[in-house]
């Protein structure tokens, strides 16, 4: 059994250069190529990130009157809402649900939000036989594992990772070819579906209008979920609504194209209500789950405008940081960026304070974001925060950054300080460079040189040259 | 003669002095007369990007008045310290004592490619460089929040003797990030060695870049890798005095 590291710093270290990292990076890679593609074939797409930011940022500022509405328009449907304050509220529904109709077996769509609150986990624990049908999430359960990615949580692995879990325990031969796993998967699951009491599925939208809930997939897994089981039961983060079907449309045409390149995803399943009398198909009973987990706590602080995510992934597909550690660094099932402002805003910054850290603030998520978000900036707050509530995570920076304030507030101070860099130089820099550094500062010399102070900084050097 | 004012950024001051003797060179040849604030230190970047804010005020409030006292523009060897006294600066001088000093500062303040290119409308300042296969790097704070980048480039294929060369990503981050770097060095390198696998592999002999912080990174981690490529400033290039 291995033990998990607690921090993002140490899981950090063991993710880089590893093969899980090296897959990751190419499949981000080649996500962030297929969303550049999308972006240069489709003239109006930054006009329409304009439009969804807008959408996104208008209900957040009402968000408790969209939700009413819409919780409403899906009880006029016939279906019913539960608002869960927490995941423990959410999962406590779900399992009575499931006892009363002495359900036996669920089927899943994708759905980042069951993650986490983690569903399966406690529906397993009391008997429940769970079945993830995305391919994705299918082989994440099969591994035993956590997602990497928010919308391809298997990026980490490779095509022959897959053969060798589908012998292992689909007793299938082993192949490492795509569309063979895919009819593996296929026809294993194909059964499953039609045998399942109940589908749980995650809301990309939930449209106030006309309590519909609209559910992207690339797999038609979604609509099997939505439909062939006679319940079933949609998980939606309260933050998830949208006022009108076409301010749906809208935030439809960025986020495909933002997550995979596509211009719209192979499905766009948009449930209202659960069969009516003459449906041919469709559930019996529709239970909308509307959680909030943290979310008020993040609307309500500096952090409210991460709640216009629409956990496209783009941001992961570029982050320096993501591409380097991949998903399972940041220890929680958001991962990437936006995983690093989502976790500790809605969980807290104990003990998730290191992740804001863990960026360098490069700007590349805010270019790729369908509804803008200035992520750079949430992680600052948090950064901030975290000084602020004593959950800085370096212990050291502080201290040290004190005493450079000191140094760098008064000209006097500031000319003794580069005198002691120059000394330092004279004393351990005479090649010009210095290999190795004591204490904290040995993070930079493990991989780098450093070029040694100025002897004479340039302030001296002005000096000499203008006689001042 | 344009009067402007050198920031030359606590990194140039003390690390790398002769870039700030390369900015005045070459800021002199284009007709400037270049003056040096002395009690100027540094930006307080690095606290407020530890979220470290009452320490980022004093330094930035301490450099407000330093540079208020100044007249004409403030040129900055670096994308990401002229992002800071432009951008954030202000910020954070919102409803105290200093706010109109820091708005005043602001609005002087450009970066150094910035200003030759798009101020003072010089974008050749008819230098010759032996032949000399270049890549430029572009820092993000720059790229992304000033929109630099062209500056750079033109100012780079104007050099007699230069070809300019592209990386396969030249919007990736080298990794830097500030104390980033230290807090967190296994990924920090792991992003610096996509950086400079991606550099080495244009052919180039020289990494030409605008912000000393990426460059000693860089530059420390060729350095192990005992690679034959270098690094210099974008000044060091145009300056004709060595």
């Amino acid at each position: 059994m291995t033990v998990t590291p607690v921090t993002f710093v140490e899981r950090a270290r063991q993710a880089v250069g590893s093969d899980v990292a090296r897959s990751n990076r190419v499949g981000a890679e080649r996500l962030a190529g297929l969303r550049e593609a999308a972006r240069q074939a489709y003239p109006a797409f930054d006009e329409m990130r304009d439009a969804a930011r807008q959408i996104r940022l208008r209900t957040l500022a009402h968000l408790d009157d969209h939700l009413q509405r819409f919780a409403d328009q899906v009880e006029r449907n016939g279906g019913h809402v539960f608002f869960a304050a927490d995941g423990t509220e959410a999962i406590g529904y779900i399992q009575r649900l499931i006892q009363d109709r002495r359900v036996r077996r669920v089927v899943k769509s994708k759905s980042m939000v069951t993650e986490e609150i983690a569903l399966n986990h406690a529906l397993e624990a009391s008997g429940v036989e769970v079945v993830e049908t995305d391919l994705g999430e299918f082989i994440i359960q099969l591994a035993g594992e956590h997602p990497s990615h928010i919308i391809a949580p298997a990026i980490h692995k490779t095509a022959a990772d897959v053969g060798r879990l589908f012998a292992d325990k689909l007793g299938v031969p082993y192949t490492d070819d795509a569309d063979e796993l895919n009819r593996i998967a296929r026809a294993h699951l194909r059964r499953i579906f039609l045998e399942a009491d109940l589908g749980i599925s995650g809301v990309n939208f939930g449209v106030a209008e006309t309590g519909s809930i609209c559910v992207v997939t690339n797999e038609g897994n979604g609509r099997l979920v939505t439909t062939a089981p006679p319940i079933h039961v949609a998980v939606m983060g309260m933050e998830r609504v949208v006022p009108t079907v076409g301010d749906l449309a809208q935030m439809l045409e960025v986020l495909a194209r933002s997550g995979t390149g596509q211009g719209l995803s192979v499905y766009s399943n948009i449930v209202t209500g659960p069969r009516r009398v003459g449906d041919p198909d469709g559930p019996d009973e529709l239970h909308v789950v509307i959680l909030d987990n943290g979310r008020s706590r993040a609307l309500a602080a500096d952090t409210a405008e991460i709640l216009a995510c629409i956990r496209c992934g783009a941001c992961l597909n570029v982050c320096p940081v993501y591409r380097a550690v991949g998903g399972h660094a940041y220890g929680s099932v958001y991962t990437g960026p936006i995983g690093a402002v989502v976790t500790p805003a809605l969980m807290g910054l104990d003990p998730w304070a290191d992740l804001p850290f863990a960026s360098t603030l490069c700007g590349a998520c805010r270019d790729v974001c369908p509804v803008r978000i200035d992520i750079p900036r949430m992680l600052l707050h948090l950064r901030r925060r975290a000084a602020d509530e004593g959950h800085h995570p370096f212990r050291w920076v502080a201290p040290g950054l004190r005493a450079y304030r000191i140094a760098a507030t008064g000209p006097r101070r500031w000319r003794t300080f580069l005198g002691l860099g120059a000394l330092a130089a004279r004393l351990f820099g005479r090649s010009g460079r210095i290999e190795r550094l004591p204490f904290h500062a040995s993070g930079w010399t493990r991989f780098r040189s450093l070029r040694a102070p100025a002897k004479k900084p340039f302030r001296r050097r002005w000096g000499e040259r203008h006689g001042t | 003669m344009t009067r402007v004012q050198l920031f030359v950024t606590c990194l140039v001051d003390g690390f790398a002095p002769e870039v700030g003797t390369a900015v005045t060179e070459v800021l002199e040849r284009a007709g400037c007369t270049v003056e040096f604030p002395d009690a100027q230190t540094c930006c307080g970047q690095p606290a407020y990007n530890a979220g470290l804010v009452a320490d980022a005020e004093a330094m930035a409030a301490y450099n407000v008045e330093v540079l208020d006292a100044t007249d004409g523009p403030i040129v900055v060897p670096s994308g990401s310290c002229t992002d800071m006294l432009v951008h954030h600066v202000p910020a954070l001088a919102e409803g105290t004592g200093w706010e109109q000093a820091a708005r005043r500062v602001a609005a002087r303040t450009r970066e150094f490619t910035q200003f030759l290119v798009d101020d003072l409308g010089i974008s050749d300042l008819g230098v010759l460089r032996e032949g000399c296969r270049v890549v430029y790097h572009s820092s993000c704070h720059g790229m992304r929040n000033l929109g630099l980048g062209r500056h750079a480039r033109a100012l780079i294929d104007s050099v007699t003797g230069v070809e300019r060369v592209e990386p396969a990503q030249p919007d990736q981050c080298c990794g830097f990030g500030g104390l980033f770097a230290v807090e967190m060095p296994e990924v920090s390198a792991a992003i610096m060695d996509a950086k400079l696998d991606d550099l080495e592999a244009t052919g180039a002999d020289l990494v030409v870049g605008g912000d000393v912080s990426c460059l000693l990174h860089l530059e420390g981690g060729l350095r192990r890798r005992n690679s034959p490529l270098r690094v210099c400033h974008i000044a060091e290039l145009l300056a004709t005095e060595p």
